[in-house]
């Protein structure tokens, strides 16, 4: 593993909302979290708890309208991208902050063949004319170890495998070396055996090329993989913010307990596998304390009436619950953790 | 690419002879007899027989029919039945007339129907939109007789800007071709507006976008060419209305071309001359749908695997 060295990004009361007809959805309601160079960052939670847009508001990508980042920062080198024109932003796009998508299959232009698609994230950002471009991208193409990538330079999407094609995102996201790789769901929509490639891949260059990686997930399998920290989400907050060690060892907030109890494990035989129950509070209608009080088996009146602060643990991890502020273990012991 | 090109010209081969025959049948069943006709008011019947005889009227359907294809295969559409002049020669003389009429409108409707999509599209549901919307719907509602007969009352009797009538300069063009092109260019625009905003939201054009594309690039490079394959197909359906169309407006601006001819040939019941001007205006229709298919093939590849 690579050594960490400073802060590259760092994420700051990040609030992101939706303006739709039914009112206002607050999708990602105030973030923080900070990225180091050559870390790998998990993102992980269930579908909705805001965790894409997390990661297009980084790169000001949300469709807006409807959506628009509400508050908070995005400081990568100094500056608030949040604030930038939208010319600068562009020169950052792509050149020191790439994205890589869930959606191998729909992800490449099907008009444009594989290699000029990433020539030209090349020629936008760096001085190179058209040949020197198409060079660097066939040298691309075999950098993440597409066979004979001369004749795969030309060919058009629609003539790649998936895991082709997210190769193919992965080598134009890494064309012009960026320092941050936001990989938002890359291996969910491959086969099994693709998915542990891609990841392989994704790691050994971050290895080369020293950059950091937030990666986004639904699958702890794929955090316990990869990632030194982990934040997990749930509906538009980060519940938990710890090394990656303690939340497979010793999870915190009751969301993470229940998300790793839920997992089905190879040494036990069982036939229902434990579920949380209840549901996501809807965005458009938060509660004001804890957003998982509803389904917490611990939650007190508390829980309800006031929203916890993220506290930071001795362990290094940090936890949004108030079984762990000093209040709760003063008025009782510490309760037992799932069985 | 090649291949696709000689197979489909060779499809095209039995539609050309589905529409000889069509045509062929269509003029037997107009009513009223060519022979007299032609032979005039107060023709003894043995002139009108003889006449039919000449005319290989008395043949049965069937040897006439293949006469009718021989001869087409000799370069021989028959001679006017009006004044004895080859068939041939007086398309020749009509057909450049009609499809300069027809490129000049099918430009009209690509470009201001391409152009005003993509301006509504660019801003969906701005005051922009609305109002190229709007105008696109009256482009596509008003009959093009009346529409032409608008333009050359304000362009050429009120303005005078150009020409009323007639086929002589590129100022006799302009009125008969915006006419013509109008409904075209409304149909596109708004299948354009459409298919831009379809496109708009793939996930390619949020790839680009996290490439850091310039947004006019996004639009010109990324979006469109996809945005177009749609827009071809109809297109290249617009362009046989087109043909269609150039008859009225033909008529109306008086331009002797094609259309108009077979006008005037119906009229006349010269079958022969409205069977070569049906003929060869079918064949037009059948090369510009060929040509329709080669473009679409080349701006979706995706099509070549099928």
């Amino acid at each position: 593993m690579t050594e960490l060295q400073e802060t590259i990004l760092e994420v700051k009361d990040l609030k992101t909302y939706f303006y739709t007809k039914r009112g206002v959805s607050k999708a990602v309601d105030g973030i923080d979290f900070a990225l180091k160079k050559g870390e790998t960052l998990g993102i992980v939670g269930e579908s909705g708890c805001g965790k894409s847009i997390t990661s297009l508001s980084i790169l000001r990508l949300i469709p807006t309208p409807p959506g628009k980042i509400e508050g908070g920062e995005v400081l990568f080198k100094g500056k608030n991208l949040v604030e930038i024109p939208d010319s600068e932003m562009r020169k950052i796009r792509g050149n020191e902050i790439s994205m890589i998508f869930q959606e191998p299959m729909t992800s490449l232009n099907p008009v444009i063949p594989v290699g000029e698609q990433i020539a030209e994230a090349i020629r936008l950002h760096q001085k190179m004319n058209k040949k020197e471009a198409r060079a660097k991208a066939v040298d691309m193409l075999k950098l993440v170890g597409i066979p004979s990538p001369e004749k795969r330079a030309k060919q058009q999407p629609f003539q790649l495998s998936g895991g082709m094609r997210q190769r193919v995102m992965i080598a134009m996201a890494l064309s012009c070396n960026p320092e941050v790789l936001i990989a938002d769901e890359p291996t969910t929509a491959l086969d099994v055996t693709i998915q542990a490639q891609i990841l392989e891949l994704i790691k050994d260059l971050q290895t080369k090329l020293g950059m950091g990686v937030i990666m986004i997930t639904h699958d702890l399998g794929v955090i316990a993989e990869t990632c030194n920290t982990v934040a997990v989400m749930y509906a538009g907050n980060i519940v938990e913010h710890s090394p990656t060690q303690n939340i497979f060892d010793a999870p915190k907030h009751p969301y993470t307990r229940g998300l790793l109890a839920s997992l089905p494990k190879i040494d036990e035989d069982k036939d229902e596998l434990y579920t949380i129950e209840g549901s996501v509070p809807s965005s458009y209608n938060m509660p004001p304390g804890c957003r998982f009080a509803s389904r917490c088996p611990f939650a007190e009146d508390i829980c309800e009436k006031k929203k916890p602060e993220l506290l930071e643990q001795q362990d290094g991890s940090k936890v949004r619950c108030w079984m762990y502020s000093e209040e709760w273990t003063a008025a009782k012991p510490q309760q037992g953790v799932f069985s | 690419m090649l291949m696709f090109i000689l197979r489909r010209l060779i499809q095209t081969i039995p539609v050309i002879f589905g529409v000889t025959i069509v045509v062929f049948i269509i003029m037997q069943l107009v009513p009223g007899d060519p022979a007299v006709l032609l032979a005039g008011e107060g023709a003894t019947s043995e002139t009108i027989e003889a006449l039919r005889v000449q005319l290989g009227l008395n043949q049965p359907l069937y040897a006439q029919y293949i006469d009718y294809v021989v001869n087409i295969f000799r370069g021989d559409l028959g001679t006017s039945l009006k004044n004895d002049q080859p068939v041939l020669d007086e398309i020749l003389i009509r057909l450049p007339i009609t499809l300069e009429l027809a490129i000049f409108s099918t430009i009209i409707t690509i470009v201001l129907g391409m152009v005003a999509g993509i301006i509504s599209a660019i801003k969906p549901y701005s005051i922009i939109d609305t109002v190229v919307m709007v105008i696109a719907l009256l482009g596509i509602s008003l009959p093009s007789f009346w529409f032409g007969l608008m333009l050359m009352y304000g362009f050429s009797v009120k303005l005078q800007i150009f020409p009323v009538a007639g086929w002589d300069s590129i100022a006799h063009i302009v009125l008969p071709a915006f006419t013509l092109g109008a409904g075209g260019a409304a149909i596109v625009a708004r299948m354009t507006r459409s298919s831009m905003l379809e496109v708009i939201r793939q996930d390619y054009i949020r790839t680009a976008r996290a490439k850091g594309v310039k947004e006019r690039v996004i639009v010109y490079k990324h979006a469109l060419r996809n945005a177009l394959i749609p827009v071809i197909t109809v297109v290249g359906l617009q362009f046989g209305a087109l043909l269609g169309g150039t008859v009225l407006v033909e008529s109306i601006f008086a331009i002797n071309g094609l259309g108009r001819m077979i006008v005037d040939s119906i009229r006349m019941r010269d079958l022969p001359m409205v069977q070569g001007g049906v003929l060869v205006a079918s064949m037009v229709f059948v090369l510009v749908n060929l040509l329709v298919d080669i473009l679409y093939r080349f701006f979706n590849k995706r099509i070549e695997l099928n």
